[in-house]
């Protein structure tokens, strides 16, 4: 019953910002949980001066008694008064709850703050003792416990507050050695600040709020096993608890099964009350880690909208050659936003792409060439969806298909290369296997047949021993290597249109000019139409037949890659030819140094 | 790996060391006089002795306690002072009921979790929602509660179920079968919610990563995306939160065993806290501790599997 909330807590942790008590009034479960808590506490601070008569005060003329003025919620089988009782144990349960958290507390942030701080033998014994508690089961300690001390729920609740200390400690350990070498305490260590003021001012505020997070959790569970070792008659009986009121209504429950409502009542409201609160807590600090994030999102600030005509240069004398393979006819991409509204990132989009032809995309970030990409393959993030337009390839309007009959194109018909190389590998599963599944899916073949074919794939791109990438873990490769993969991939069905989303932008730059080699030499093979997605001028001129420029999610410019350079028409894309005059030179030179490169990045990590 | 098996190992057989050690010193010093608490206070300081002289307990603690290691380590943990059974019998013979309890917890909690994570993960919208309201009441109501609400429910108002009592597995399945249903149930519903939010969580941050729009872009059906790729990568965290919980579940099987009055270990936990019995108490932390400690190890195992960096590196 202990344990695991917690160790949803130990990741990251958020910053806390002034005003949480604030903004957790203006939450309404969070609002409505603290007030229930409030009054219990109130409840458990006053029951003296509440309770109408003493909780232990038996009388055998009220023996289940019913609801009367005398007693306003009955009497129980000793003839002892129900509110009284219940007034009390809730001053008990809190009482054992909160000793709970604070012995927890107390051991777990100051255990946690040393070994984080100062680590060395410290660190190693506390973490290791913390995984010795975790591992204890908490109930039968306790039983074990009360078998020499007796049952004394002050013992009790000490003894489970040590228990539960490792969610505390691990939690601090964990934001600890994050702040620890942040730069900010790195500078005060160098001003001299001593090592107790650098823990209070600039540690312990980091951990604070996801502490009180946690209390609330310990503080339920503390609650959940006080009662549970009372309702087995386990607890001090002398004590009016919820406990110790349950055990005597479930003796009595075909008499008066009222008698187990109030106290069951108590538990669970102060229980889900805590979790809840908890969750408000969290929700709130999360929330402030994610806000500054949302509204830096870019698009926003594209109200302006140019509605300047597409500048298309008219192709030179002769009209071009090769069926029309993909026509996206002004398409327009949107995401729905919470408010209901939806925001657009892509608008008015067309562009064609020939067999053999490629198509190059080009436009800094933000400006929807990638968002344009994706549509095609159906592979918008959630919430985004094409809003206008049509995509139409070999004569099938995509947009109108459903996912399923998108999912056979996918693949087999168009393929997809990533940007990222390394985050675009399933971690768990090695590279062969990543590459036959496809295979043996889209040319239902055998596995060995799939293997064979992944195996000449590897060979094709490039890669020195495909045996031993085919059997490598993604993290066992390089960069460069993680891209001809995935090159292999998106190829490995011989696809119609292959979508390149910046292939070169994360790589080497030694590894780069390579890359694009390949991808030329590929289309070229195998007579491919492909949209280059880039941001560089200089990788249109290598490769491209086309290409449309692309601003604030419209394309500005397009044409043959000779006219456009040629004369460029509009104001951004000459300030991109701008760029690129910078560029140019660095990257012609490494395309004559691209020989000798290969031979390092060819082999494994 | 062959390494990290070895560490693991030891570290456990370090930790059951520790809990020995210390359960041992605070079970027997921490006892006050043990011959007087099991006489009462009407006997004799001569009886009281005497009582002593017999249970070994006149002699320097160092020297009581190699005798008991000695033992244990030959799997005799001593006899039950009250009994005179050997502690060793009186557990094994109610660890059937307790692990028939706690491995079908175990199993339900990892089964049902898994399905509701991912649908509230995948689906999102009002499955979601259900989810994370059942989660907040799975984890915040403590079970015994649940199973109180259980009996009232199903066993003394429809009838479905037997409020109490164990049917051998041997003897009758479908018996047995029912009479664990309801303290599974009961049993489960902390260890759903919390492994339920895990699985969710992670499933969402998997499905955010780059290669599954990768693996969709090489048409991939949605269901071997979601449940060979991102599934696998979101087991992990859920995986160790499970083993997090299998030692609440231990503790937990105690309360669930009183209210349904089955001859478990927790039943033998209870009576013997309450009389004092020293080695039999001692007995049951040692038991506990080991299971948990084996659990975690066949965890890292699977945990192992799971993640290649780790099984490689």
């Amino acid at each position: 019953m202990t344990g695991p909330q917690i160790l949803a807590l130990a990741g990251p942790v958020p910053r806390p910002r002034a005003g949480t008590l604030r903004r957790l009034l203006a939450n309404p479960t969070g609002a409505a949980a603290l007030a229930f808590l409030v009054l219990m506490i109130l409840a458990g601070l006053f029951a003296p001066l509440l309770a109408p008569h003493n909780p232990n005060t038996a009388s055998a003329a009220d023996v289940l008694a019913p609801i009367s003025s005398a007693h306003p919620l009955g009497a129980d089988s000793a003839g002892r008064d129900v509110l009284s009782r219940l007034l009390y144990g809730t001053r008990y349960s809190l009482a054992g709850a909160a000793l709970a958290v604070a012995v927890a507390a107390a051991i777990g942030i100051s255990s946690g703050l040393i070994a984080g701080y100062y680590g060395k033998w410290f660190d190693a014994l506390s973490s290791w003792t913390a995984g010795l508690l975790q591992s204890l089961p908490g109930m039968v300690v306790l039983l074990a416990a009360r078998a020499v001390l007796g049952p004394s729920i002050w013992l009790m609740m000490t003894i489970f507050g040590i228990l539960l200390s490792p969610a505390f400690f691990r939690l601090v350990y964990a934001s600890v050695t994050a702040v620890r070498n942040e730069l900010y305490v790195d500078a005060a260590r160098v001003f001299g600040i001593s090592d107790a003021r650098i823990i209070g001012r600039h540690i312990l505020i980091v951990v604070r709020a996801p502490a009180l997070v946690q209390a609330a959790i310990v503080a339920g569970i503390a609650i959940g096993i006080q009662s549970g070792l009372e309702f087995l008659g386990l607890g001090d009986l002398t004590l009016p608890t919820w406990g110790s009121m349950l055990n005597d209504g479930f003796a009595n429950i075909y008499q008066d099964p009222l008698l187990m409502l109030w106290p069951s009542l108590g538990i669970a409201l102060t229980c889900i009350s805590l979790v809840l609160l908890a969750n408000a807590l969290r929700d709130i600090l999360q929330g402030t880690a994610t806000a500054p994030r949302r509204a830096a999102k870019p698009g926003q600030a594209r109200l302006v909208m140019e509605s300047d005509p597409v500048l298309t240069h008219a192709d030179p004398s002769e009209s071009p050659t090769g069926e029309e393979l993909l026509v996206i006819s002004h398409l327009a991409v949107g995401y729905d936003q919470p408010d209901g509204t939806v925001k657009t990132v892509v608008e008015d989009a067309s562009l064609t792409v020939r067999r053999g032809e490629v198509h190059g995309l080009i436009g800094e970030s933000g400006s929807g060439k990638t968002q344009t990409a994706w549509s095609v393959l159906h592979l918008l993030p959630q919430g985004g969806r094409v809003v206008g337009g049509s995509i139409v390839f070999n004569g099938t309007d995509l947009t109108r298909l459903g996912e399923k009959a998108v999912s056979r194109l996918r693949g087999k018909r168009i393929a997809y290369v990533p940007q990222e190389p390394m985050s675009n590998l399933d971690p768990s599963f090695t590279i062969g296997s990543q590459l036959v599944e496809p295979i043996m899916l889209h040319l239902r073949v055998s596995r060995s047949q799939a293997r064979a074919r992944a195996l000449r794939l590897l060979g094709r791109v490039g890669i020195a021993e495909p045996e031993r990438t085919f059997a490598a873990y993604p993290h066992q490769i390089s960069g460069g290597m993680a891209q001809r993969v995935l090159i292999a991939g998106a190829i490995s069905c011989e696809p119609d249109l292959l979508i390149a989303d910046e292939p070169t932008t994360a790589l080497d730059v030694t590894v780069q000019a390579d890359v694009l080699d390949l991808l030329r030499d590929l289309q070229r093979d195998m007579h491919m139409g492909m949209i280059l997605v880039t941001h560089n001028f200089g990788v249109v001129a290598d490769l491209c037949d086309r290409v449309s420029v692309m601003r604030h999610g419209r394309i500005v410019e397009t044409g043959p890659v000779g006219s456009v350079f040629a004369a460029p028409q509009h104001p951004y894309t000459r300030s991109l030819f701008e760029a690129i005059l910078k560029d140019a030179q660095p990257r012609a030179a490494l395309a004559d140094a691209a020989g000798p490169q290969q031979a390092g990045e060819g082999a494994l990590r | 790996m062959l390494l990290f098996i070895v560490r693991r190992l030891l570290s456990g057989i370090a930790m059951i060391l520790a809990i020995a050690v210390l359960g041992y010193m605070l079970l027997y010093v921490g006892g006050g006089n043990i011959a007087r608490n099991l006489l009462g206070p009407d006997a004799t300081a001569a009886t009281v002795a005497q009582k002593a002289h017999e249970l070994g307990l006149d002699r320097p603690l160092i020297v009581q306690f190699g005798d008991w290691a000695g033992h244990a380590l030959r799997g005799d943990f001593g006899s039950s002072w009250f009994t005179g059974q050997p502690v060793t019998t009186a557990i094994m013979t109610r660890l059937s009921v307790t692990l028939s309890l706690v491995l079908g917890a175990t199993l339900v909690t990892a089964v049902v979790s898994t399905v509701l994570g991912v649908l509230a993960a995948t689906r999102r919208g009002w499955v979601d929602r259900l989810c994370q309201f059942l989660s907040v009441l799975g984890s915040a109501v403590p079970g015994f509660l649940v199973a109180l609400g259980l009996v009232l429910a199903f066993a003394i108002g429809t009838h479905w179920f037997e409020p109490t009592g164990y049917v051998q597995f041997s003897s009758s399945p479908a018996g047995w079968l029912s009479s664990i249903t309801l303290p599974v149930i009961a049993l489960s519903l902390g260890g759903i919610a919390a492994v339920t939010q895990q699985i969710r969580g992670a499933m969402i941050d998997a499905l955010r990563q780059d290669y599954v729009r990768t693996l969709r872009s090489r048409g991939l059906p949605a269901r071997s995306v979601i449940l060979r790729h991102v599934l696998r990568n979101a087991a992990g965290p859920a995986l160790s939160v499970l083993a997090v919980h299998f030692a609440g579940l231990l503790g937990g099987a105690v309360v669930i065993e009183q209210m349904f009055a089955l001859p478990g270990v927790g039943e033998v936990a209870v009576t013997a806290t309450q009389e004092g019995d020293i080695p039999l108490v001692m007995g049951l932390v040692l038991a506990t501790a080991i299971l948990v400690i084996m659990l975690n190890l066949v965890v890292d195992l699977v945990q192992g599997w799971l993640n290649p960096k780790m099984r490689l590196s």
